[in-house]
């Protein structure tokens, strides 16, 4: 098919084809929803199994980081509306302003992830052989508090007294726990690279009032994402927080 | 009175597949055009096709004798496990949406392709990569936990190379997602002027239904082949009972996609057929909005049946009585489009072309596979013939009796188009009794042998049962003929059939109207939409208006 400018032969008009880009990629945010869905539904039927090791699974999360991370995420999903509201009204190097400032902070995001996954190889909550609940406990290191320690200590105890198998559903907590955040990672670093993309364009002067569809459709995407760790956060973060 | 227009014996000067954008295979694997697309889909399924056929060859002359005529035990296993997996998600899922949906739904609307057409072109290649993985894996130890995956069998005990090929699958299932998405988007926003919802072919409607299916519940596959995936590679234990994980969740994951999947084989073929028998009776088809609803009504309530799979797993007895009643109701909308068919032939003036002979084909045989699901959709009934080739057969008079016939009607239906040629005639209408044939003795047999109690995925049975199994296995050699005939004469035909005009049968869709085989871009100009569809009456353009003869189709031998 032959283009003519910004419009692809197989469409009649510009409105034809920014109206089919957007359906198409509220149709690809559906099958999203449904393919994170299976493991929220993975994830929600084991946790009303195996209530206590998830809580107790929950709890050694960085809750510091987490929060932290979900602003940042916040944040970045302002910046990209405000990138789509520039290239819409036409402020060409506010788009990449906040293309960049969106990237940076996803960025940010990825890195934190990296943080926590490395803490969680530390403690020995990655699942497989070394995996052990109570390894934290028994090996503080310098810079912890002996006192939090304790406390932590002892809060694993119970757990196992009420749940004698906690090592093997932590480990499930923590299979959906990297399954869940690594599938979440894995779009984050898509969204990365949609906006590398996106802001080559932007310095390239593509995205004007009349033609900024790829600004508004990864956009949505990015939203999606965002949403996405809405969930994320008070499911395996905060669920058992009030002990 | 206009006369019927003198049929073209020249195929057109420019058509898409003389158009060079490129040279040689280039031009055929960098192509955005979704004709050729389908037509690179056409090669690929077939391949898989043929795999499949052979194993399920392999299978029935082995089952010849009582003790096994050809293999071991093991491997055994694994014929039925790899003719499963070739033939459902490389054959039957692709087939008629990738194929004919993929050629036909631009023309059909009047639009110049689809709305991604490199999206398009991605899928294609998506499934060609998820293949490769699964053939791999045939090839490397093959493949023995059933096409269903159960697991711990799959993620933990099998000895096969299960993991290639749940990722193939895994891969694959984006394929499906990404036409399904290509299609929805099209028929919303690609028609042209004048094609309202209520005009649009029932074809259409049908993929609607499936795509609708396709990108709801593949997805929720893909992720539960993908944990079975990981748990099998990094003993994670969220389907394994030792590790805490629950098996019956991988069960109702998968049946949630695997149920509704019978619907994306079946609903594409129902299209076809509601093309088909209008066009061969010459009359409008009997309630178009009936037979458009009934398509959305089974895929909706489609997705709320899947644990009827699940009667013997211990669910409780109030959740399989839901599903049981649901599955109940899958039976209305498909009596509806049965009637409807059945209707539109009534005082119909019918002729015998080889589309119409698979069509009926298909009526009869999707009847009977239709009402065997009654059976197993019955509580206390399912008890005894689950797992029994009952199933075996019921499931293969829908997915081959019913998709396979719709697929291989819909090509002796198109291939005018798609070529531009026209097969012998009388070959191909015997080459279609004798599939009918091949097909009722393969799998009848099977009914009556799993209500005595013979399992599936057995390598053995008693001496009792083999008079039963030696007529299903010569079913299945004469159902092999009726494959390899029409490959053959189609194949021939390529070249030397006789030119097939725009519209030799004739029918009334859009994609009539063009040439055949039609320009890359479709139509010289966009098409305007005047008339309401399948009306064999007051379309002077096509030669069909009152008071004028019918024209004879323009089938014929060479």
């Amino acid at each position: 098919m032959h283009r003519t400018g910004r419009l692809y032969g197989q469409f009649e008009t510009l409105e034809q084809q920014k109206e089919t880009a957007a359906l198409g990629m509220w149709v690809f945010l559906v099958t999203e929803v449904l393919f994170f869905g299976g493991l929220f539904l993975a994830y929600t039927v084991n946790r009303s199994a195996f209530s206590t090791a998830f809580g107790a699974g929950s709890n050694t999360l960085d809750i510091k980081l987490g929060g932290f991370n979900t602003v940042v995420l916040i944040m970045s999903s302002l910046t990209m509306a405000m990138a789509v509201w520039s290239a819409q009204v036409g402020k060409k190097k506010l788009v990449s302003i906040f293309l960049i400032a969106t990237l940076g902070l996803g960025t940010i995001f990825l890195g934190v992830k990296v943080i926590e996954y490395k803490q969680k190889f530390d403690h020995h909550l990655i699942p497989g052989l070394g995996f052990d609940m109570r390894y934290r406990s028994e090996h503080p290191t310098a810079t912890d508090d002996p006192k939090e320690m304790a406390i932590e200590k002892e809060e694993v105890e119970k757990t196992f007294a009420v749940d004698p198998d906690t090592n093997a559903h932590g480990q499930l907590y923590f299979s959906l726990y990297f399954a869940m955040t690594g599938l979440h990672a894995l779009h984050m670093i898509v969204g990365a690279g949609l906006l590398v993309w996106l802001i080559k364009g932007s310095f390239a002067g593509r995205f004007t009032p009349q033609y900024n569809t790829p600004v508004e459709i990864v956009g949505l995407y990015w939203h999606f994402v965002d949403i996405v760790w809405i969930y994320l956060f008070p499911l395996l973060y905060l669920i058992d927080r009030h002990r | 009175m206009s006369t019927p227009p003198t049929p073209v014996r020249e195929l057109p000067h420019k058509h898409y597949l003389n158009a060079t954008y490129g040279a040689g295979l280039r031009s055929w694997l960098l192509t955005t055009d979704h004709k050729r697309i389908a037509l690179l889909y056409l090669a690929s399924v077939t391949v898989f096709f043929f795999i499949g056929g052979v194993l399920a060859t392999m299978i029935r002359i082995h089952l010849l004798t009582p003790g096994g005529a050809l293999v071991t035990p093991e491997t055994y296993n694994k014929l039925f496990t790899m003719h499963g997996v070739a033939m459902i998600f490389f054959f039957l899922i692709p087939s008629i949406p990738a194929v004919f949906g993929n050629f036909l739904i631009p023309l059909m609307i009047g639009a110049k392709d689809l709305a991604f057409p490199k999206i398009n072109l991605l899928s294609w290649y998506i499934y060609v990569i998820g293949g490769c993985f699964v053939l791999y894996s045939f090839g490397t130890g093959g493949l023995d936990t059933g096409w269903t995956f159960y697991t711990p069998l799959s993620s933990v005990y099998s000895n096969s190379a299960v993991t290639p090929a749940v990722l193939g699958i895994f891969i694959n299932g984006f394929s499906s997602i990404l036409t399904g998405l290509n299609f929805i988007v099209t028929i919303h926003t690609m028609r042209a002027p004048g094609m309202t919802w209520f005009r649009l072919p029932l074809f259409v409607w049908a993929h609607y239904a499936t795509s609708l299916v396709m990108i709801l519940g593949t997805p929720v596959v893909a992720i539960t082949l993908l944990l079975a995936g990981l748990e099998r590679m990094f003993h994670l234990g969220f389907f394994n009972p030792a590790l805490g994980g629950d098996p019956i969740l991988f069960q109702h994951l998968f049946w949630f996609y695997s149920h509704p999947a019978v619907y994306i084989m079946i609903l594409p073929a129902m299209g076809v057929i509601s093309e088909i028998i209008p066009t061969f009776a010459r009359k409008p088809i009997f309630g178009y909005a009936f037979i458009a609803g009934s398509s959305i009504a089974i895929a909706v309530i489609g997705f709320l049946v899947w644990a009827h799979h699940m009667f013997v797993t211990g669910e409780s007895t109030y959740a399989a009585l839901t599903f049981s009643f649901l599955s109940y109701l899958v039976a209305i909308p498909s009596a509806v489009k049965v009637f409807n068919w059945t209707s539109t032939l009534y005082k119909g003036s019918i002729s015998w072309d080889p589309p119409m002979i698979y069509a009926l084909g298909f009526i009869g045989l999707f009847v009977i596979g239709g009402l065997t699901g009654l059976f197993l959709a019955c509580l206390g009934l399912d008890i005894h013939i689950h797992d029994t080739y009952f199933v075996v057969a019921h499931f293969h008079y829908i997915m081959v009796g019913g998709a396979v016939m719709g697929y291989v009607g819909g090509l002796h239906f198109w291939w005018p188009k798609i070529t531009g040629r026209l097969y012998p005639r009388a070959l191909s209408r015997f080459a279609a009794v004798v599939l009918f044939i091949g097909f009722n003795l393969t799998f009848f047999p099977q009914f009556i042998l799993g209500y005595l109690g013979m399992p599936r995925r057995y390598h053995t049975y008693p001496p009792e049962f083999q008079v039963l199994n030696v007529l299903s296995t010569a079913g299945a050699s004469i159902l092999a003929l009726g494959y390899l005939l029409p490959m053959s004469y189609l194949t021939w035909s390529m070249r030397y059939g006789r030119v097939a005009g725009q519209n030799p049968w004739p029918a009334t869709g859009l994609e009539w109207k063009t040439d055949s085989p039609p320009l890359t871009e479709n139509f010289e100009v966009t098409p305007v939409v005047t008339w309401e569809p399948y009306d064999f009456k007051n379309r002077p353009d096509l030669g069909l208006a009152t008071g004028t003869p019918l024209p004879a189709p323009a089938l014929g031998d060479d």
